[in-house]
């Protein structure tokens, strides 16, 4: 049949014509929809910076610091140091789930029906979806490392590269996971439940308030059973290279990757599913 | 390889002109077209063709089979039994091939409303394979068409209800399709733009050649298509164009209404006794198809006085077909499906 999609006046190639062409429309389509919208440029921002400077305050006086900062600071500026990876890991958690949100609202704006009826590939639908949210998950992640001195990071360009790049694969596998979470979805009220009960205790055990070295019994092992533990402390290691951390930098670069395909191909399998029953 | 050449023949009819269709083929066909939701039957048996270059309606009450029957034209769902063809492609098995033929209107608006109109449609023409020069100008083209150029740049959650209903229109027309499907396309828009919208559709036909389908639950609606079909419970009741229909009837609609649906059930068998007619009982009022109606309403009214609380004389409309085939009002469907 490929050959003869291309026979259409119009249609180039049948794969840039049902994939790579969707997919940049979709994924074009995320970007200019965010900027759009100023107040989740603001808040998307803010509020981490916010939630950085506050909580990370306040557990500093209660936690004993595991940070090891290089310069001898007092131990509020060495939890801020430990809390600012899990405070990025956070920004790209919330960015996807926002994004991800738009998937739902597709559906009942009747956006994403007229897509479902284009002649493409699914999968362009996953890849525009998914790449979008995930690109402006990672940008934001970049950005917020900007406060990267305030954390008493120093870094070499190249580990700022390795977090970046970490910052991107993790903004793509929570988006995705935001994708498969949200597709079968049609209120967004329900994909707040799944936010609260899910998303976020995956933040929250994921080593970005405290170790999990430190934890200990079943939290130390649904700790280790997360997968974002591993590209938090990922994150460590680009910015803070001298830092040990709980992991090997392979392991953790390992199962940040893996955790990338596992989630990549979920929602691609959500989406190739063609019913008897209503599509949208 | 025989599947390779008949697309080519319909690449082509579909890439220049829409209008050619290969000769003989109709532009949708359904073949035993059946379909359940678990338990129940929405639609059952429905075979019928529809012919090139025609404004088609599918007129039924709301859980008639409509929305189910236009789900799996707009390939956005599979059949349970029986086949649906758009441009000879099954819906089922080719449902890109169909895709790359059809324009979908949905009820429902399907744009986004973040983005300008100009934009929404590059990304429509996008998904449908179009890119760069050739989509600017069939998105300029559109556009014209629909009388909404001046309003390209805008927003489209700046423009009116029937200035987006154009918009979705253009959006469906953007890749030249032969075909064009619009599910309840006048729902919210005033009687101005409702006129536009038909005027519209006659221009796609008459210019283009596009075949239109169109459903509607509006029996004022439907008088504008060229030929009808009628649904009810998923099941096709009656299908040519609305005179025709109407003529089947024949005579006038003689329609005695009484107190209760009792009183109604006897004065039915009495007439029916008396003047050798089939009345049809439909709650309080007794309806009869008959020529010459205001001389047989005389003749009724005199050999029944008192029983009678009003009577009416009319031509037949749509919805007399739809009771005559079903032997109930057209929204009772409605109605029992709720209780």
């Amino acid at each position: 049949m490929a050959t003869a999609t291309a026979h259409l006046a119009p249609v180039k190639s049948s794969l840039s014509a049902s994939l790579w062409t969707p997919a940049y429309s979709l994924w074009r389509r995320e970007l200019v929809r965010f900027y759009r919208q100023k107040a989740r440029v603001v808040g998307v921002i803010a509020s981490p910076l916010l939630f950085w400077l506050v909580l990370g305050s306040g557990f500093s006086k209660t936690f004993q610091s595991h940070g090891t900062a290089s310069t001898a600071a007092a131990d509020s500026s060495h939890y801020l140091s430990y809390f600012f990876p899990g405070a990025i890991i956070m920004i790209v958690l919330f960015t996807a789930i926002f994004s991800m949100m738009s998937l739902i609202q597709d559906r009942n704006e009747g956006f994403l029906l007229s897509v479902l009826a284009a002649p493409i590939s699914r999968s362009a639908i996953v890849l525009g979806k998914v790449l979008g949210g995930a690109t402006l998950a990672a940008i934001q992640g970049w950005v917020f490392l900007v406060f990267s001195p305030l954390a008493g990071v120093h870094a070499s360009p190249l580990d700022i590269l390795y977090a970046m790049a970490i910052i991107a694969l993790t903004s793509f596998a929570l988006t995705a996971l935001g994708f498969i979470i949200a597709w079968p979805m049609d209120s967004t009220q329900a994909f707040h439940a799944i936010i609260n009960l899910v998303l976020i205790p995956l933040w929250l055990l994921s080593g970005a308030l405290f170790p999990a070295s430190g934890a200990s019994g079943w939290l130390r092992l649904v700790m280790l059973l997360n997968p974002l533990t591993y590209g938090v402390d990922a994150l460590r290691n680009g910015l803070f290279p001298a830092e040990v951390t709980t992991f090997s930098p392979e392991i953790n670069l390992i199962v940040t990757l893996a955790f990338c395909a596992v989630v990549f191909v979920g929602s691609w399998a959500v989406v190739n599913r063609r019913t008897n029953k209503p599509a949208a | 390889m025989a599947t390779i050449q008949q697309t080519h023949a319909a690449s082509a009819a579909t890439a220049g002109a829409p209008a050619i269709e290969i000769a003989g083929q109709s532009p949708i066909q359904l073949d035993w077209l059946s379909h359940d939701y678990g338990s129940r039957l929405a639609l059952d048996g429905l075979t019928f063709d529809v012919r090139p270059a025609e404004i088609f309606g599918l007129l039924g009450p709301n859980g008639s089979g409509k929305t189910t029957l236009f789900r799996i034209l707009s390939t956005l769902m599979v059949p349970t039994g029986g086949h649906a063809r758009i441009a000879g492609f099954d819906v089922a098995t080719a449902p890109n091939q169909v895709r790359l033929r059809t324009g979908i209107v949905f009820q429902q608006t399907s744009l986004d409303v973040k983005l300008t109109v100009g934009e929404n449609l590059m990304h429509q023409g996008h998904l449908y394979g179009l890119s760069g020069s050739h989509l600017k100008s069939r998105s300029k083209e559109v556009l014209d068409r629909v009388g909404l150029t001046d309003r390209k740049n805008d927003l489209v959650e700046t423009l009116s209800g029937g200035q987006k209903r154009r918009v979705e229109l253009a959006k469906g027309l953007i890749h030249s399709p032969s075909v064009l499907l619009l599910d309840e396309p006048t729902t919210g828009l005033d009687p101005g733009a409702r006129i536009d919208l038909w005027n519209y559709l006659r221009i796609l036909r008459d210019q283009q050649g596009v075949t239109v389908l169109v459903t509607t639950h509006l029996m004022e609606e439907a008088e504008h298509c060229d030929r009808l079909a009628i649904l009810s419970e998923g099941k096709l009741v009656a299908l040519g164009s609305p005179a025709e229909l109407k003529a089947k009837i024949g005579g006038d609609i003689v329609q005695f209404e009484t107190a209760t649906p009792d009183a109604a059930n006897a004065l039915g068998a009495r007439i029916a006794a008396r003047f050798a007619v089939a009345p049809v009982m439909v709650g309080n009022a007794v309806r009869v198809e008959r020529e010459q109606g205001h001389r047989f309403l005389t003749e009724v009214v005199e050999a029944f006085p008192g029983e009678i609380v009003s009577v009416s004389v009319s031509k037949p409309s749509l919805e007399d077909v739809f009771i005559q085939h079903t032997g109930h009002r057209f929204w009772l469907d409605q109605d029992e499906e709720k209780s």
